[in-house]
Formats: structure tokens, sequence, C-alpha cells
């Protein structure tokens, strides 16, 4: 008979219409600036950059080492590294970049910068509603944009910053233990506490 | 079944004569870039003669954005996310092709549970591909919105999937080379299972919509008829090879992967039309959910990735390769040539759906401009991957 396939589709259109209303399974929009999805902790949007206790300055754990600016693959990352030092949270000196900038408009959330830092100074944020009036400077994030607290991180990934934390404690211990083999070992337990917080 | 080039040029075609041109029979018309049925940005220059197309010639290059040039100043890692961006719809699998190509140029070893989630993933990718190619194949053909929403639907459920395994809906970005980036947890993995048991229904639903639905069938069967020499002489692969009933599927074929292990059928067609190529689509997503099933119960316990391989300052000795795998729209291959340098000398890839491509214009010739739509739309053509 013709027309039947077509009644039959009409009656998935129907199913589909009604079964909105009764099941979650057909109906999974949300009414989004209202009501919002959680987002899955491994979801992950523009970098941005660690720093451990209070102050963005002091505590950045980037040592402008230069290597996510070399292997990102869009070259979005400009780092220009400092002339001085100052102490990272094992207490030793190391550089700080004096200029670290992210075009976002170019970063394409690939998180190889992530992968290869050995500091574990940059990371995935979460924040995504990130529209803008103008189009060049607003989309190029300066140092002080990027640099986000580890608070901030707890927040946003609750176990990888746990985990991240384990790691940077454990090294810190390591180091502080060499330390303490040879004299002046005051310094590192307390960076190692501020690392924690 | 060998086809020469004569047997290519002697089959029929209209004439069309330059003095059908100039006395104003054939009208020629620019369809595309900017065409809601294009999928992107693809332009076809069409000489009709009423409605019948008689002669079509497809332009590409407007998405054109340096790929393989890209790929040989990039490292070796740093072309992984671009991998992402070529077939935008299914960027797992294209992540497994570039992965087992460097895995074959470097001679890296894969655990075993990073193959497991490596065939769940390629499978629940062929799944959203083929689910979002029959919303848009019906959208082409007139039924505007309500399929596609359905098919987006379920598309949507396989994304979150993606997204809270990798981070990203669509740029997941998940491969590495020796395995994976993220481990999935025993939740996501029973997420998946659960999402994959409730997904024949939908399947079903779609069958119900579209197979015995007079108006598909009138649109689609015997439109864009290929024959099985056609596409083997033009390297057709894929969903719209097997529609012609041609036997060749790069799972079974080559066995990458784990694929030996599974217990799988292909399914063929007989008369390479569109409504067998729209068909194939909906029996593949049978068989993957088979395969995700017995993935499911396979998967072991274990690392995710091989430690020996390097992030940094990756360097495979000197040699080429070429890893191939069976993306859902057909071979996706990568062809790496190494000269012991951290970047590759030569990076190619071989897109399915360019190559799929190259044979729109013999499917279509004494068709109507509205067919051409639909067996545009059955090709499954994703313009980030035939421009490159």
């Amino acid at each position: 008979m013709i027309g039947a396939g077509i009644l039959k589709g009409m009656a998935v259109t129907a199913r589909n219409f009604v079964g909105s209303y009764f099941d979650e399974e057909r109906l999974i929009t949300v009414q989004y600036p209202e009501e919002r999805n959680p987002l899955p902790e491994n979801y992950r949007n523009f970098p941005f950059l660690v720093y451990d206790g209070g102050d963005p300055h002091a505590g950045l754990r980037c040592v402008a080492c230069k290597i996510c600016e070399k292997e990102c693959p869009p070259q979005c990352i400009y780092i220009v590294k400092s002339e001085d030092k100052k102490p990272d949270y094992i207490g030793k000196p190391q550089f700080y970049p004096k200029v670290f900038d992210i075009d976002i408009s170019v970063c394409m959330s690939c998180q190889i910068c992530v992968e290869v830092c050995p500091f574990e100074a940059i990371k995935m944020d979460k924040d995504f509603e990130l529209s803008r009036r103008e189009r060049f400077d607003a989309l190029l994030m300066r140092k002080d944009e990027l640099a986000k607290s580890n608070d901030y991180y707890h927040r946003i990934s609750p176990t990888d910053a746990a985990e991240v934390d384990a790691k940077l404690a454990a090294a810190a211990e390591a180091a502080a233990k060499k330390k303490a083999a040879t004299p002046a070992a005051e310094k590192p337990a307390t960076a190692a506490a501020q690392s924690k917080s | 079944m060998s086809t020469t080039i004569e047997t290519l040029e002697a089959m029929e075609r209209p004439p069309v004569s330059m003095g059908s041109r100039l006395e104003g029979e054939l009208l020629e018309v620019s369809m595309g870039p900017q065409h809601p049925s294009t999928h992107g940005v693809f332009r076809m220059n069409v000489a009709l003669e009423g409605e019948i197309v008689r002669e079509l010639k497809p332009v590409f290059g407007y998405l054109h954005r340096n790929h393989e040039k890209i790929g040989e100043s990039a490292s070796y890692l740093g072309s992984m996310p671009y991998t992402d961006r070529l077939d935008y719809f299914c960027s797992m699998t294209n992540n497994w092709a570039y992965a087992l190509s460097v895995e074959k140029l470097a001679g890296i070893e894969v655990p075993e549970r990073a193959e497991y989630l490596r065939i769940i993933l390629a499978e629940l990718t062929r799944l959203q591909n083929h689910v979002s190619l029959l919303g848009f194949l019906l959208n082409d053909m007139g039924a505007w919105g309500t399929p596609l929403m359905y098919a987006f639907r379920e598309r949507e459920k396989i994304l979150d999937l993606f997204e809270s395994l990798s981070g990203s809906r669509m740029m997941c970005d998940y491969m590495r080379f020796g395995g994976c980036r993220v481990d999935a947890s025993p939740e996501w993995l029973a997420r998946a299972r659960k999402t994959v048991d409730v997904f024949p229904r939908f399947v079903d639903e779609l069958e119900q919509l579209i197979v015995g639905n007079e108006v598909v069938i009138a649109r689609t069967q015997n439109v864009g008829k290929v024959s099985a020499e056609l596409a083997i002489s033009a390297g057709i692969t894929g969903p719209m090879l097997r529609a012609c009933g041609v036997n060749y599927d790069v799972r079974k074929v080559d066995g990458y992967g784990f694929y030996p292990r599974f217990k799988f059928r292909i399914p063929l067609g007989e008369h390479g039309d569109t409504y067998d190529r729209l068909m194939m689509r909906v029996l593949e997503m049978r068989e993957s959910v088979g395969i995700l099933k017995q993935a499911f119960e396979q998967v072991p316990a274990g690392p995710i990735i091989n430690p020996k391989v390097k992030i940094r300052a990756f360097r495979p000795p000197i040699g080429e390769a070429y890893g191939r795998i069976e993306a859902p729209k057909g071979e996706l291959g990568f062809y790496l040539i190494s000269d012991g340098g951290p970047n590759p000398y030569r990076y190619r890839v071989r897109p399915p759906s360019f190559i799929n491509l190259t044979i729109l214009e013999d499917m279509c010739l004494g068709h109507t401009v509205a067919d051409v739509m639909v067996i545009l739309g059955s090709i499954d053509i994703v313009m980030g991957e035939v421009d490159r």
C-alpha cells in the first residue's frame, strides 16, 4: 500500500514528540544560560598558568624554560625570560617569565603545552564564556590574566590538582632531604607547605 | 574485474557539443560554494539541459589550509591536533590513523588496553558519523530538520562520552604514539556501555523512518548508480565501495589493531545506488554495536601508553611508513617519510572523502539537479578532509 511507509515514519515522529515529555533519553537539551549541564572533569579549554600561595608573581610555577613555546603547534605562546631570578616552590632560584602571552584566537586547545611542561606550571582552564568586544588585544591573554591560583585549579579539576600537588610535595621533600644532608635547609620546608595550599 | 582506461572512456556519456552550448540549449549553473547541501564550501559547475545534468565539474580548494605542508614543519606530536581538523566528525579515527603510521615508522608497541580503547572509540566514532550522515542525507532530501535532530540527539550522547574522556567533543586529540592520553575510568566504560546498549533502539526507529518510506525510495533507488568496476578503478573505499557489492574493508583486509579478535560481518550492497549506500550505513551501525559489545566484555586492565615513547624530542628512525585504517568514510591513510629529524620529511594524507568525491560526475550525469544533492549527500564528504 502506498503511503504505509510514510505513516510508519509519522508514528516514529509522534512517538518522539510524546516521548520527549516523559523519556529523559529523548529530551536531552537544557535551556542554556539558565540551566547548565555540569562540565566533565577532563573538559579542557584554553591554558592558564598556575601560581602557589597568594601572590601571582612570587608563586608562579613557570620558569620561562620556553619548552611550551617551542612545542606549541600553532605557535600561540610568546615568552620573554627574566634577567633576575626568584625562588621557586622548593626554594631554588629560577628565572621567571617577564612576558608570557597566549593568543587565544590562535590557540586550538590541544593540551600539548600541558603535556610537555616539566614544572606543572601550565594547565587547561574550563572557562568557555570568552566573548570579547574587541577583536585583537582582548583575545591576547597577558601574564596577569593567565595567572590563576592553585586553589582555582583545585576547584576546576580536583583529581588532577591533587595528583600534581602530591607530585610536587614529593619532589620538594626529596629536595629537602638532599639539602638536609648539606647544611642550611630552612627554606624548603616552608615552601613545600605553601605549595600544598 | 579489470578495468582499463579504454573501457572507462567507452562508457556511455551523453554528448555535449560546443554547439548546444552556443545555441543556449545548455545552462551553466555554479552550485555552491555557499550552498546548504554541499556540507561546507564546495562548488560544482553544472551544465544543465532543462533539469538534467549533462556535465559536472567539481571545484575544490575553498577550505585548503596547507595541512600537509604544516605537517612537514610541525613536530610529529604537533601534527596530532591538526589531524582532528581533517574530518572533524571523526577526530578519533583520524588520530588513530596518524598514530598507527607513526607507530609503524618508529616500531612502537601499543599496550593491550590502549588497543581496546582505540577500537571502542573508533566504533563509537563510526556510530556517530553514520548517524549524522543519515540525518544530513534526509535533510538534503527535504525532510527538513526532524530526522536530523533525532540523529544529532543520538550523536550528542556519544560526543558527551568523548568530552568526558578526552576533554573535547569534536577536537579530541586523544591518541598518542604508543597508546592513548587519558585512561578510561570504570564509570566511563559503564556509561559508554549503557549508551551503546540503548543505541539499537534508535537504529530501529531510524530504519522505520526511512526504509519503507515511499519518498525516500523514490528519491534514492536507482539514483547515482556506481558499477563495481568504476568504483574499483577510481579507488573508492568505505561504505560507498561496499554498496557496489565489493567486499573490501580494511578492518578485515589489514587486520590492524585487534580487529582480527572480533567477530563482525561486512554488510554488502548490490546495486551501488544511493539507497544501498544509505542502507549500508544502517547495517554498519548494527555491526559496530556488536563490536562495541564484544570490546566492553574483553577490555583488560593495564597501562594505556608505552612508557618508552618520549613526548618531547621524538625522532623516529630514517624510513617510510603507510598506516591505514577503515575510517567511517573509507580508507584513511597517512604516508610518512622520516629523515631522522624531529619533523617528517614528507607527510601525506590519503583522505577517503576526497577520493570518493572524484566520481561525482559519473554518478550525477543524466539525473536532475535535485538528485545531485542526494548523491552528494550519500558520498559522505567533509570538506575539511577534501581540501586539507
